[in-house]
């Protein structure tokens, strides 16, 4: 009995608070517009009764998203700039967790807490912080005219540019961290291993330590991909008018247009596409569990 | 059909396949290895024997090209390798944590150096094989190191640092991980394989009795410098210093002072009262100096009456009896309060024993049973 309330509980968890709100938002994105509040219909009466709820519901808002070529676009592009940017944090990361992991014992938790440091202040006013370094007056642009590497400042803010430098930046640690502990679990003899038999500084990288801190690196780019695919406040607020991507459009269609059932319809096709990630993301981490036992 | 005795490092003529000469190596202040000068010489088994922090390690990683001596040269072949790096050298060394990579196979591990040598793929499957069926693992070529026992973990190490035919290998604690049975049946096969390879291994050890079974040399290191480097039984028998003699084996030590009473024979004043000790010895002391008898345990007879004609005989109490099952080891205090052991067969019943706790007994051993150090 104890045993059935142990797993029952973070069930009820995850049903209350996952899949509750997420079959009203399924439920909105069946139905239409209306100028009401809230503002769709139909509406649930007890009157007519629950079949002749269901028949009024439909996939309209669905075909609409492949109507209008702005969805798939934006789609697209959330795709494009999540990958480019977990690519680009992995290029950024892998170089950090590899000198934390090889660093004197003593310095690692200090390095480790400079890691997790940034967590300490509001992600929000970090991505103004960086809108300031990054605007054509910003410190950027005044440090690279003052040294005269530059003569007229760069347009880096409101470009796609902009939005992989803040996803980089946001997302890092998540990169960093499961690297990190791949590495420093990687025993030195493998190494010295590696090199006796016959292989150089850099075979013996690319033939040992990759493939031993693959599943590091793996965990490392779900934790960046699934977030930067669905990313709202970096390209809004970075990127401007110029980034395309889906967490914007959702924004806007909620908010500017007050089209429910189509931002639903939009939340809906996107946490379909997160879930394919997020299973091979599970299934990394299984994987990874039955190698250490 | 008469084999010759390998001893090539009594024949002046024998060239060392390695050549330590005057290696000192510091980390920071401390010195690991104190200008130290050592031959090796090919199809040997050459075990450095000692506690740990003497050096022995740091020796052994010096000849994979791991470390770099301070001070002087090491030469391979007549060749000085101290600048070859450790992926250059036609040596190759199997860990003490066995190092094998646990994302390749077992196959995949025996034929990880043969590929970065560049060797053509048919003759690396020849050679893996042909590995494989040495330390009898060809059932496993396709788990992962995770995935087989300690002692066929070992094996796969062995067959990865062998497969390279390296001119040395080299051994660090190589038997450390396994219990005591898996140990002495893998010993018998590393020497097994040393012969069949002819390849020169040089192992690094902390157990005495793993160092006698398979080295045709055994050096015995203290502190950064060699004590002793001798054969196994003369490692045993004649112990050149008090530290050898007690490293290797049960020994026991009577100090004394030396007066000669005859060629090579010396009496040793050890005790007020008692009658001298004799003892023979090629060493020569002088009057009146001072010295150390160290006696093998199973060199000390002991009965209940004096027995005739012993040129050494002293009684004592019998304060301990160690019980081993087909030897035991008496414990006998002389009435000068030194402790002597005396290790006896158990030819009889334990009941029907006779000498117990207690007792007063007599040992006695011959003027040839101990060796006399000066140190």
């Amino acid at each position: 009995m104890r045993r059935f309330f142990l797993i029952a509980t973070p069930y009820a968890w995850l049903l209350l608070l996952f899949l509750v709100p997420f079959a009203i938002v399924v439920k909105i994105s069946l139905s239409d517009t209306a100028l009401a509040i809230p503002p769709y219909t139909p509406k649930f009466s007890w009157v007519d009764g629950i079949w002749a709820y269901l028949s009024q519901l439909d996939f309209e808002n669905f075909i609409f998203l492949t109507e209008d070529d702005l969805y798939w676009k934006a789609y697209l592009s959330s795709f494009k700039i999540a990958t480019i940017s977990t690519a680009l944090t992995l290029m950024v990361g892998y170089p950090i967790a590899y000198a934390m992991a090889r660093a004197p014992s003593e310095w690692r938790p200090t390095l480790m807490m400079l890691v997790i440091l940034p967590f300490w202040t509001s992600f929000l006013i970090r991505v103004y912080a960086w809108m300031g370094i990054l605007s054509n007056e910003g410190y950027l642009n005044q440090l690279l005219l003052w040294s005269g590497i530059i003569d007229t400042p760069l347009t880096i803010l409101n470009t796609n540019t902009a939005v992989y430098i803040g996803i980089v930046y946001t997302y890092l640690p998540f990169m960093i961290l499961p690297i990190y502990s791949a590495l420093e679990r990687l025993d030195d003899s493998l190494i010295e291993a590696a090199e006796d038999l016959g292989c150089s500084r850099l075979t013996g990288f690319w033939l040992v330590t990759i493939p031993l801190s693959k599943t590091g690196i793996i965990a490392g780019c779900f934790l960046v991909f699934i977030p930067a695919l669905g990313e709202f406040v970096i390209p809004s607020l970075l990127g401007g008018s110029n980034s395309l991507m889906i967490g914007k459009v959702l924004w806007e269609e909620f908010f500017s247009n007050r089209d429910w059932p189509v931002a639903s319809a939009v939340a809906v096709i996107l946490l379909l596409l997160l879930v394919i990630p997020i299973v091979l993301f599970q299934r990394n981490q299984q994987k990874q569990q039955e190698a250490e036992q | 059909m008469t084999t010759a005795e390998f001893e090539p490092w009594d024949d002046p003529q024998e060239k060392p396949l390695i050549h330590f000469q005057n290696v000192t190596k510091r980390f920071g202040a401390f010195t690991a290895i104190d200008n130290l000068t050592i031959d090796i010489y090919e199809r040997e088994f050459y075990a450095l024997l000692g506690p740990s922090g003497c050096g022995k390690t740091t020796l052994m990683r010096m000849l994979a090209g791991f470390e770099t001596p301070t001070e002087g040269t090491i030469l391979l072949a007549d060749q000085d390798i101290v600048s070859v790096p450790p992926n250059k050298r036609a040596t190759n060394m199997m860990f003490q944590s066995y190092a094998l990579f646990p994302h390749l196979s077992i196959w995949e591990n025996i034929a990880f150096g043969l590929k970065r040598e560049g060797m053509p793929k048919p003759d690396i499957n020849n050679r893996v094989e042909e590995m494989l069926r040495l330390t009898r693992l060809e059932k496993f070529s396709n788990r992962k190191p995770h995935q087989i026992s300690g002692g066929q973990r070992q094996r796969v190490a062995l067959a990865r640092s062998l497969a390279k035919a390296p001119k040395l290998l080299l051994l660090d604690e190589p038997l450390g991980a396994l219990d005591k049975k898996l140990r002495q049946e893998t010993q018998f096969e590393l020497m097994d394989i040393q012969e069949k390879t002819g390849t020169t291994f040089v192992i690094v050890t902390h157990d005495q009795e793993e160092a006698m079974t398979v080295a045709s040399r055994v050096a015995v290191m203290d502190h950064g410098k060699i004590i002793q480097v001798a054969t196994p039984d003369r490692i045993y028998e004649t112990p050149n210093s008090v530290y050898v003699a007690d490293f290797i084996g049960d020994v026991n030590i009577i100090q004394g002072t030396t007066t000669a009473n005859g060629e090579d024979s010396y009496a040793i004043a050890w005790a007020e009262g008692r009658a001298p000790l004799t003892a023979n010895s090629n060493q020569p002391f002088s009057d009146g100096q001072e010295c150390h008898l160290a006696i093998r345990p199973e060199k000390v007879a002991i009965s209940t009456e004096r027995p005739e004609n012993a040129a050494n005989a002293v009684q004592g109490k019998i304060l301990d009896i160690a019980y081993l099952g087909n030897i035991s080891t008496y414990h006998v205090e002389l009435p000068s309060g030194v402790v002597v052991k005396a290790q006896a067969a158990n030819t009889r019943r334990i009941s029907r024993r006779s000498y117990t706790w207690e007792d007063t007994v007599w040992l006695s051993w011959t003027a040839t049973a101990g060796v006399l150090l000066a140190n």
